[in-house]
């Protein structure tokens, strides 16, 4: 069993809710992002969805456009992050969620990606754009070298698509709470919860759903429907506005513990 | 190895020519794409679609245009016949009409009352801005600062025209950024929008539709070329940035085997990545020559060693673009069409060529192919003909070329 299933498992055998937040690698720099992954392992994240920065992000809002420019502005690289988590993860055991857009992974090479990923310690991949149709070879990829590949579902994905793509994914499947791009919200939007309803028809994967959620009270709406909620924008917000300060990893944690008010 | 003749270029069902289209999207995008490939599908075999949109090309656009025989620029280059095919006196002043017209027509057909577009020059954002007025709907053109600034003409044509013009600031500040945007917009108003793209390239079935939507250049231009020579043209150049004006023209000639194809990217001010929007380039710093996928669609895309996209550089903003349309990239390494570029001073010179032999001022996009069809033409003989796209007019670009004589 992958280790994000055996995290689902265990949530699920504890009754919680799962908490993934989300940060770009080399966002201010890979020696940070180094320490705010064995941060927020401390402040109890279940999982880590850890971005590959790209130059041309076109599912993301501002914050985490700009998140990126910063990063590839200090010249990181996939072999840059991958060496980033392999540090981490020498000193946490949270599951790794590397999450790209395609082409810095196409460059890079299939199986290169996946041979040099799995040796990091990373858990599984998701591509923002690569749907199932035209992911087949890198999905077989990954299942070969044990790595989970993820899939994003929409409020606008048809349920013979969330079927097809059920069948391809493995780990847990990504819900995407609204059309649109990554950013916090006001509010979650009812198309959340029916669409993870229509997944849970279609498919026993656990759930994560993910963009607009910013506040711990989102969070806890999020776990009344799904398994985990996914925080991105709102921490990376916090990465930005606190630059180059030097408690950056150490308010950061505290921010996610802040998520985290389990009442 | 061993090319197989391409006669024909269809995609398979799902966009994919050989290994380059295809669709690489967020997957909100996937549902509206598959409703506007089913309706484009409908739409392209309903005879009363049809017939609207050829009445509207006519009587609204200006087609035919006239495939004019440019005997100064034939003496000029001292071999074959030299024609243009004259796009830059449609409505609007381009090309891009045609495929703008064809999209309102199914955005109207679809329900949608809100239009989305981006734009490098100008002239798709003008020619969508235009028929948005036509059609009464709500229209957005996304723009990157660069080329707000480079052509603030048609950015007052835009406004003119009751659309709202949205500054671009990320990244390079061009084309692909506008793009961007647009996409951003597309995927968060995605049940009420028509995004109107405006080349064949971007998932499918963008690079199909628009191909189709700009194949009535070819078709019109192989009828013209026949009835005046007796003959088909040796060669047929276009410009190249995304691609639509250069697939227009060339689709109707694939099965033609005598007649080459030739493509002209903007080789910018040099040969280094970063310099050119050349992605054919052979050169060993330049950065080209890599399949990659930008946008929606495997194609050859500029990027560095990392797959980050490069940026790119051109004296004409439309040509001014890190991807080529997926069709090229085919026809590429199929060997059916052969693609060179010509620098920004080269671009300049055709520009200034045109204008004196002609009296015709072309965009600097359709300038680039100038030069390189003189040389083609040399090396022919007088009883032959080619065929260059021209694909747009210049008055956009005036401003721009006065500042760079004053400088």
């Amino acid at each position: 069993m992958s280790r994000i299933r055996e995290t689902f498992v265990e949530l699920k055998r504890s009754k919680r809710g799962g908490f993934i937040p989300f940060i770009t690698a080399g966002d201010p720099d890979l020696l940070t992002t180094e320490l705010l992954l064995v941060e927020l392992a401390a402040a109890g994240a279940d999982i880590i969805e850890l971005g590959v920065p790209f130059s041309d992000p076109v599912a993301d809002g501002e914050m985490i456009q700009r998140a990126s420019e910063r990063a590839l502005r200090k010249g990181v690289t996939l072999s840059g992050v991958l060496t980033c988590v392999s540090h981490a993860k020498q000193h946490i055991n949270v599951p790794i969620v590397l999450f790209s857009y395609f082409n810095p992974l196409l460059k890079f090479g299939r199986d290169r990606l996946a041979d040099e990923a799995k040796h990091a310690g990373v858990d599984a991949v998701l591509v923002t754009d690569l749907i199932p149709e035209e992911a087949l070879l890198w999905t077989e990829t990954f299942r070969e070298r044990g790595l989970d590949p993820i899939f994003l579902v929409a409020p606008t994905t048809s349920d013979k698509r969330l079927a097809r793509i059920a069948q391809q994914a493995s780990g847990f499947i990504y819900a995407v709470s609204r059309a649109g791009v990554t950013g916090a919200r006001n509010e979650i939007a009812d198309d959340a919860e029916v669409l993870v309803k229509r997944v849970r028809s279609l498919s026993n994967l656990p759930v994560a759903v993910g963009f607009g959620i910013s506040t711990p009270d989102q969070v806890r709406q999020v776990w009344r429907f799904a398994d985990a909620a996914v925080i991105g924008s709102a921490i990376v917000s916090q990465i930005e506005r606190l630059g180059n300060s030097a408690d950056l990893v150490k308010r950061v944690g505290k921010f996610a513990r802040s998520l985290l008010t389990r009442t | 190895m061993q090319k197989t003749q391409v006669t024909t270029s269809e995609p398979d069902e799902h966009g994919h020519w050989g290994a380059f289209g295809g669709r690489y999207v967020p997957e909100t995008l996937v549902a509206p794409l598959d409703e506007l490939t089913s309706e484009f599908m409908r739409a392209r075999a309903d005879a009363n679609f049809l017939r609207e949109l050829n009445l509207l090309l006519r009587d609204y656009g200006g087609r035919p245009t006239p495939l004019f025989y440019a005997q100064r620029l034939t003496a000029h280059a001292d071999g074959a016949q030299i024609y243009l095919k004259r796009e830059d006196l449609l409505h609007t002043g381009a090309h891009k009409i045609n495929n703008a017209v064809g999209q309102a027509l199914l955005a109207r057909r679809m329900g949608k009352h809100r239009v989305i577009a981006e734009t490098g020059a100008g002239q798709h954002g003008v020619a969508t801005a235009t028929v948005c007025a036509l059609f009464g709907l709500g229209c957005v053109i996304y723009m990157g600062a660069e080329d707000v600034r480079r052509q603030a003409l048609n950015v007052f044509r835009m406004r003119l025209l009751g659309a709202e013009v949205v500054t671009v600031n990320a990244g390079t500040r061009t084309l692909k950024d506008a793009i961007n945007e647009a996409l951003r917009d597309w995927v968060t108003n995605v049940r009420d929008t028509y995004y109107l793209l405006g080349s064949a390239l971007g998932p499918h079935p963008y690079p199909l539709m628009v191909r189709e939507f700009q194949s009535v250049i070819g078709r019109e231009a192989r009828e013209q070329i026949l009835s005046a020579t007796g003959k088909l043209p040796r060669a047929v150049i276009a410009c190249v940035g995304g691609g639509s004006n250069a697939i227009g023209i060339f689709h109707p000639f694939i099965g033609d085997q005598e007649v080459r194809l030739i493509g002209v990217e903007a080789g910018g001010r040099g040969d280094s990545l970063g310099e050119h929007a050349a992605r054919f380039h052979s050169g060993v710093a330049s950065g080209g020559g890599r399949v990659g996928v930008l946008q929606g669609t495997m194609s050859y895309v500029l990027q560095d060693a990392n797959g980050q996209i490069a940026t790119t550089h051109s004296i004409s903003a439309g040509l001014d673009y890190s991807a080529i349309g997926p069709e090229h990239a085919f026809l590429h390494d199929a060997g059916r069409a052969e693609y060179t570029c010509a620098s920004d001073t080269e671009a300049l010179e055709g520009f200034e060529l045109c204008a004196n032999l002609e009296g015709i001022i072309p965009a600097l996009e359709t300038a680039h192919a100038f030069l390189p069809a003189i040389r083609i033409a040399h090396d022919l003989g007088r009883d032959d003909s080619i065929i260059v796209n021209l694909s747009g007019r210049g008055d956009k670009d005036v401003q721009l070329v006065a500042d760079l004589h004053s400088e």
